[in-house]
């Protein structure tokens, strides 16, 4: 879920959205008194198509279950979401229930428009013990009120390209067996250089390779990764050097993007572009994602999120899935983020929209999710039914399931001000990327950021 | 004596009398365009310039904060990196926008009477901003575009035109050259439809060349129309927007971060209506300073032709 690897046009669709709100906002039209009778209609948005099939089987089934209900279930892209959802806030015309991001909740926390869900009688008969773990942490506010329940959760795996692999003579377990280093690579790094050739034909580790005429890159990259905390492209690396993003694992007050620990990462991963192991800034067409770019047999393999599995499987291109490398504390670790439903404190319809909220965690619904095999439901149950279709289809969930069964899962920060961190450390990191300048020019970023939560 | 005093004062009162409806009926035709100057271009400036000393987050009410949002814009780098950033796009955009549609005014004002290539030269224009910046953003991109295509068979490497820190923004700028570059010679050969023909004929008869008629007479002629070009094309220039939203969205690292996109971050990224509005002064400012400055060095007020 990255909005900066969006396609132009969405981007420009958003422009237009977000100017329609601009209009309302300034003029001061802001808001028709909704009917004090509640409605039975609840509004629920979301954002990802692929979902949505599944959703709308549990609304049906919800309905029948509930006949004083409805489900209205809106979907809008990624790009448009956000922006609609605030213009939305401010119109008084939002969703009952709508499915949020960790990246985005904590400004509506302190924006104050989230209903939190503790209160709720449906909610507190939903049992959260059948989750997976860590996740009802993730939604758990400030003040220790929970603001979002939690309906999927992702980590993040290697996806390589078969034909590739095999032409290099490369086992798949090799990828997650191997072991980087931030001071020359690892033997991950010899992997990735053995995967890459120049247009003569020449591998990254052979003697003669030409790094400035590549034609297969052994590792993909199309986003910096500033957005989310590198999230799906070196969050890993990193925490297994030791890096923790910010000062405490949820709801912290202080960056630490001046760790030599990150730092030295960093210096590495994006040094790769300069040997030719990987893709230089705007190589590729960063809309296209790295999805693009393993299929089109343009790079051996790329990291990428669960999320994405249903697309690398739907793929013309033969694609498997292994866990990340190890690190310098000898493990391999992945972040864990996922999704939850919210109930909007302006809606006619609280105590319905949580009624909505629970039934979506409800054994029925999951299931429904899970066999749809797009995501990894949230109760425990239901991933086992996800996780035997991955494996029908020839994705190997243990590359997904298995940083959460060992432990070596963590989260991505969830702060204050977390639109005003992205905008300062995203075009930072895209410096390290695009201009290769040293991740020591992250101290003076780290610094700014820091600013922002003294004031 | 006292007939005409009479007389006239009766013209008078006739003479007010009509007046007053002349004023009734500007009145009347005045009222529609005055509210819309008011509700859709006095209030919401005022209401900018307000908003521009609180702090205001669309949900909550705005709070009153002095002069902290520009304290901020000073001590603000990403905001003075957008400010060069600006004007190395205007400086580029404008310069090379201005040279190009000058002559080709001048070609179709000496060499061709055609409607079809005047409409041909202000196609461009007709297309939409974005359209344009998407049908760029593929052309140039880096794997696929017809434009690295070509260096390639030429024999050059493959340039990041819109991902190179260097290239983004001339390229950005040289993308709406190629949309605006017709329409801006189109109002330059509207000026230079209306300079009287007899001075160049005298000039011809004085023995002067092309170049000289050109440098002596066309130029100080058009001056008024130039200076009124300038300022509007700077204008629009300054208020850069749509095609580096759409293909660069400010990348790499800021490089192409301009004024309004960064504001436009602020504002509806970052829900800082306050500080957003305050840069937007600020960018106010600079644009009526600018175009005072232009006024008085290209004196647009007064014209040679007299």
């Amino acid at each position: 879920m990255n909005a900066n690897q969006l396609p132009a046009k969405t981007r420009a669709a958003r422009f237009t959205a977000v100017l329609a709100t601009a209009a309302l906002a300034l003029t001061g039209c802001a808001g028709t008194t909704e009917n004090a009778q509640p409605s039975n209609t609840i509004d629920y948005w979301m954002w990802d198509t692929s979902q949505l099939p599944s959703y709308q089987k549990c609304a049906a089934d919800f309905e029948k279950a509930n006949p004083d209900l409805k489900v209205k279930i809106t979907q809008y892209g990624w790009g448009d979401y956000w922006s609609k959802l605030t213009a939305s806030f401010i119109a008084g015309t939002g969703p009952d229930v709508f499915t949020n991001h960790v990246s985005q909740y904590p400004q509506f926390v302190s924006l104050d428009v989230l209903a939190p869900l503790d209160d709720f009688k449906d909610i507190q008969g939903v049992d959260q013990e059948a989750f997976q773990d860590g996740l009802k942490d993730l939604w758990t506010g400030p003040d220790g009120k929970q603001y979002g329940m939690p309906k999927d959760w992702d980590t993040i795996a290697m996806y390589y390209n078969q034909k590739i692999l095999d032409e290099a003579g490369v086992d798949p377990k090799e990828i997650s067996d191997s072991q980087f280093s931030p001071e020359g690579g690892g033997s991950f790094e010899k992997l990735v250089a053995h995967l890459s050739i120049d247009a003569n034909g020449v591998r990254g580790d052979e003697p003669g390779f030409d790094k400035n005429h590549v034609k297969v890159y052994g590792l993909g990259l199309s986003n910096a990764g500033g957005d989310n905390a590198g999230q799906s492209q070196w969050a890993g690396f990193a925490a297994t050097n030791g890096w923790q993003a910010t000062d405490q694992p949820l709801w912290g007050t202080h960056y630490n993007y001046d760790d030599p620990k990150v730092q030295e990462t960093l210096d590495w991963y994006f040094g790769l572009s300069d040997k030719g192991f990987m893709p230089r800034y705007g190589q590729f067409n960063s809309a296209d994602g790295v999805l693009g770019q393993v299929t089109s047999g343009s790079v051996a393999m790329v990291s990428d999120g669960a999320w994405m599995n249903a697309s690398y499987i739907s793929s013309d291109t033969k694609i498997g899935a292994a866990r990340l490398p190890k690190g310098p504390d000898g493990t391999s670790k992945s972040v864990i983020n996922g999704l939850a439903d919210s109930v909007v404190k302006s809606s006619d319809n609280q105590e319905g929209g949580a009624r909505w909220v629970a039934y979506l965690a409800s054994k029925q619904c999951q299931d429904v999710v899970a066999k749809a095999g797009v995501v990894f439901p949230s109760r425990t149950d239901a991933t086992n039914i996800t996780s035997k279709i991955y494996a029908q289809q020839g994705l190997d969930p243990t590359a997904f399931t298995g940083p959460v069964k060992d432990g070596n899962t963590f989260y991505l920060p969830v702060t204050d001000h977390g639109a005003d961190v992205t905008s300062l450390i995203i075009p930072a990191l895209e410096d390290l990327w695009a201009n290769r300048q040293p991740a020591s020019t992250l101290n003076g970023t780290n610094d700014a950021i820091n600013n922002v939560f003294i004031k | 004596m006292s007939s005409s005093t009479n007389y006239r004062s009766l013209g008078a009162a006739k003479r007010s009398r009509a007046s007053k409806q002349d004023l009734r009926l500007a009145i009347i035709f005045l009222t529609p365009a005055a509210i819309g100057f008011l509700v859709f271009l006095v209030w919401p400036t005022l209401r900018g310039i307000w908003l521009s000393f609180t702090s205001y987050n669309l949900l909550t009410p705005a709070e009153f904060v002095g002069f902290a949002n520009y304290e901020r814009m000073l001590g603000d780098p990403v905001f003075w990196n957008s400010m060069k950033v600006t004007v190395e796009y205007v400086v580029i955009n404008i310069g090379l926008q201005t040279a190009i549609a000058l002559i080709i005014a001048l070609l179709m004002h000496r060499l061709t009477q055609s409607t079809l290539l005047r409409g041909i030269v202000l196609m461009p224009y007709l297309v939409s901003n974005v359209v344009t910046a998407i049908v760029f953003l593929w052309v140039l991109d880096v794997q696929f575009g017809v434009a690295n295509q070509v260096l390639e068979w030429i024999g050059v490497d493959k340039i990041g035109f819109l991902s190179s820190e260097t290239w983004a923004i001339p390229t950005i700028a040289l993308i709406n050259v190629w949309r605006h570059v017709g329409y801006t010679a189109l109002l330059i050969f509207a000026g230079l439809q209306m300079l009287p023909n007899d001075v160049f004929e005298a000039a011809k008869l004085d023995g002067a060349g092309e170049f000289r008629s050109f440098f002596s007479i066309t130029m100080p002629l058009l001056r008024p129309i130039m200076a009124l070009v300038l300022i509007m094309t700077v204008i629009g220039s300054f208020q850069v927007f749509d095609t580096v939203a759409v293909t660069t969205g400010g990348g790499p690292a800021n490089a192409t971060n301009v004024l309004q996109l960064y504001i436009y971050d602020v504002a509806f990224g970052r829900f800082q209506f306050g500080y957003a509005s305050a840069m937007s002064v600020a960018l106010l400012l600079v644009l009526g300073i600018i175009t005072f400055i232009q006024f008085r060095l290209t004196r647009a007020g007064s014209s040679d032709m007299n």
